[in-house]
């Protein structure tokens, strides 16, 4: 132990202080008094925690497969969504209502002549169109709208969630009580009035993707710009109070930050866990509201397939076709549930108070 | 010893907070009528029990509280609400608890290097770092550790996490709010020889904020001592350690421990009676009197105001 030659070194059996333990620590054993915890950062612990959460990586594989496909598939597939079918540039008219793997007559006749054809993996509608290929472009549009209306719920509620939350006093209680009136109002009957005063007001160059998309469809993005982004500014002002309550907030006024910059570096990286948890639940309730508002017919324009619209066509021959009732609402469950599923597991991994 | 200049001015602070009780809003008089100065380069030590308005005098001064009446003059100007942002360059706060006053999410280096973003205070990336590094190095930071989070260090650490970004705008006053009360005790002898080191390189002066007066005499020149949002004592650190003139500075100071066996047998220790009253229903007069032991009628009427008793010795009582 005595490295150190200027203390003397303590004799056997005398009682006198050995004064080598009294030496002042050196560098490196002052060093070893520092308390390190291995360095993660907040975001990779929690992915680490949603990885060891099983319902979470089905919902993500779950969702990879459905996404894969939309992308893949119509690639693959040689029919367009609003193609009748045709053989040899001739419509085929006995290509209606095939079940699934199914061909026509006049299909078959194509196939025994030498001729190939791909199958259609879900059959046909009752206007001979290819029905696989019409669920894929309906989950594409269902998924952008509800990717969409979330983002843009996100936007509003967290720019003015954020702004009633750190200003406080009178501004947070007027834009309150505008949130409880909004938040009073019957969305659906909203919905519906600002779809049909829309149809009137707006007409869109033909051709382009809003107007292949509809005014209906463009109503609800509106709407859920104008309704639904109220849940989420109480959520996030409700996290702003908390987090304004810390003293690093207060540091950072003392530097002389000012509130923009203080909201955007110290508040919303801190609810960040929570906005992305609430994002992720908002796009299945968009995707729902969707397919419920194309199923009464208010949804997207036809020939544009959607889930819901898809489901609502399929309503009038479901004692004969149940197949075609039951693929969209699959492909709706699938979505709906592994949203929520990953939405709830982001919550778990991300939430530090479950930390284990 | 130079003729110090004085760096700060406080003249009649006050901070009410409105308190809604029913459907009443009252005012919760935290801070009344507070009146000090600090030389440049020097400490001023602020002692008094918890609740009895210190934070609140610290956070007022860098109107982090807009003050409810009263002056602060710094460096000759007064500060207000326009030149404020200026003013945090020259004035800075350490924060009473290292957990949560630095940013979870943030580096060790974007913390300290926060107010540098704030005010533009390098050219490039490069300078920046080589700022936060030197800072680090004052503190007695490993640079190794610039890159950590701050959830990583221990509470001492964190101090001089906290420390390092008050000091990185090059202030001339720092407010050091109860620095040492989260840490214990031989951490906190580190971490206020830091303070010591600190002052005698850069010439800061501090407000230090504690409610031990041992760590306070330390550390400080002259002491101002609090009760119920008023200074009822300020005085040299060692004039008051030895001749306490306020009854409430006298129990305060009976109540340190002595590691003298013979001096603590022999001391009479002034325990006072009652609680500390609610500082939204204080006594008429004076603050104290409910619990003083020379309370006499006068106390009940008139509010005594600080009085000089020689050698720049302020106490705030008619009987002593
Ligand atoms: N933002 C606020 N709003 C209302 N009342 C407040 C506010 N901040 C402080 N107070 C009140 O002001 C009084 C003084 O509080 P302050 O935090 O300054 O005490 P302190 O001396 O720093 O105590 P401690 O030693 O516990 O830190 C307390 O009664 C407190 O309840
Ligand atoms: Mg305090």
């Amino acid at each position: 132990m005595n490295k150190n030659p200027e203390y003397p070194k303590k004799k056997f059996l005398s009682a006198q202080i050995d004064l080598s333990k009294f030496a002042p620590a050196t560098e490196e054993e002052k060093r070893q008094q520092d308390v390190m915890s291995e360095s993660v950062t907040f975001f990779k612990d929690g992915m680490r925690r949603l990885f060891k959460n099983p319902l979470a990586v089905i919902s993500i594989v779950l969702l990879s497969i459905v996404i894969l496909t939309i992308i893949i598939a119509p690639m693959i597939v040689p029919y367009g969504y609003e193609e009748m079918l045709s053989v040899n540039g001739r419509r085929d008219k006995g290509a209606k209502n095939l079940a699934p793997f199914e061909y026509s007559e006049a299909e078959q006749k194509f196939i025994e002549e030498g001729g190939e054809r791909f199958p259609h993996i879900f059959g046909t509608d009752e206007q001979c169109r290819d029905y696989f290929i019409r669920v894929v472009y309906g989950t594409r549009i269902s998924l952008v709208v509800g990717i969409f209306a979330s983002l843009i719920v996100l936007i509003i509620g967290m720019l003015i969630g954020s702004i009633s939350g750190y200003f406080g006093g009178k501004v947070d209680l007027i834009i309150m009580r505008i949130v409880d009136i909004i938040y009073s109002l019957p969305d659906m009957l909203i919905i519906i009035l600002l779809s049909v005063v829309l149809n009137e007001a707006i007409k869109f160059k033909p051709g382009t993707i809003l107007a292949d998309l509809g005014s209906n469809m463009i109503s609800i993005f509106i709407v859920f710009g104008c309704l639904y982004w109220v849940s989420m500014a109480r959520l996030i002002r409700g996290q702003i109070l908390s987090i304004k309550e810390n003293e690093y907030i207060l540091a950072a006024r003392s530097i002389g930050a000012k509130p923009g910059r203080i909201i955007r570096t110290h508040i919303l990286p801190n609810c960040l866990s929570v906005i992305i948890i609430s994002t992720a639940l908002q796009v299945p309730s968009a995707i729902f509201t969707e397919s419920y508002l194309s199923f009464i017919g208010l949804g997207v324009k036809a020939p544009m397939p959607s889930l819901g619209s898809l489901a609502n066509a399929a309503r009038s021959g479901l004692q004969s076709y149940p197949h075609k009732l039951i693929f969209p609402a699959i492909v709706i469950c699938l979505i709906v549930l592994s949203l929520n599923l990953l939405g709830d597991g982001l919550r778990d991994a991300f939430d530090p108070k479950l930390k284990k | 010893m130079l003729v110090s200049k004085t760096l700060l001015e406080v003249k009649n602070l006050k901070q009410y907070f409105p308190v809604k009780s029913g459907f009443k809003t009252i005012p919760l008089k935290a801070v009344d009528d507070v009146s000090f100065t600090i030389n440049e380069g020097e400490t001023l030590g602020l002692v008094g029990e918890s609740g009895c308005g210190k934070t609140t005098v610290g956070r007022t001064l860098l109107h982090l509280y807009e003050p409810t009446a009263g002056e602060i003059i710094f460096d000759g100007e007064k500060v207000t609400k326009k030149n404020i942002n200026r003013m945090r360059k020259k004035m800075q706060m350490v924060f009473q608890d290292p957990y949560s006053s630095l940013d979870p999410r943030m580096t060790v280096e974007d913390i300290i290097g926060e107010p540098l973003d704030v005010h533009k205070l390098y050219s490039n990336r490069k300078e920046r770092r080589e700022k936060v590094l030197e800072l680090m190095n004052y503190v007695g930071l490993n640079s190794e550790h610039a890159t950590r989070y701050a959830h990583e260090f221990s509470g001492g650490q964190r101090q001089r996490i906290g420390i390092a970004r008050a000091l990185a705008v090059d202030p001339k006053f720092i407010v050091c709010d109860e620095p040492v009360s989260a840490l214990d005790v031989s951490i906190q002898a580190q971490v206020i020889n830091m303070f010591e080191d600190l002052q005698a390189k850069l010439g800061v002066a501090y407000l230090f904020i504690a409610h031990d007066l041992l760590v306070v005499h330390h550390i400080s020149k002259r002491i101002a001592v609090m009760y119920l949002g008023k200074i009822v004592e300020i005085a040299d650190s060692d004039d008051l350690n030895a001749n306490p003139l306020h009854p409430y500075t006298q129990s305060l100071l009976s109540a340190i421990p002595i590691p003298d066996p013979n001096i603590t047998r022999s001391r009479k220790r002034i325990v006072l009676e009652g609680d500390v009253p609610s500082p939204l229903n204080m006594p008429t007069g004076c603050a104290f009197r409910t619990r003083c032991p020379y309370a006499t009628e006068q106390c009940a009427k008139e509010c005594p105001t600080l009085t000089d008793r020689g050698n720049g010795h302020m106490v705030a009582c008619f009987n002593k």
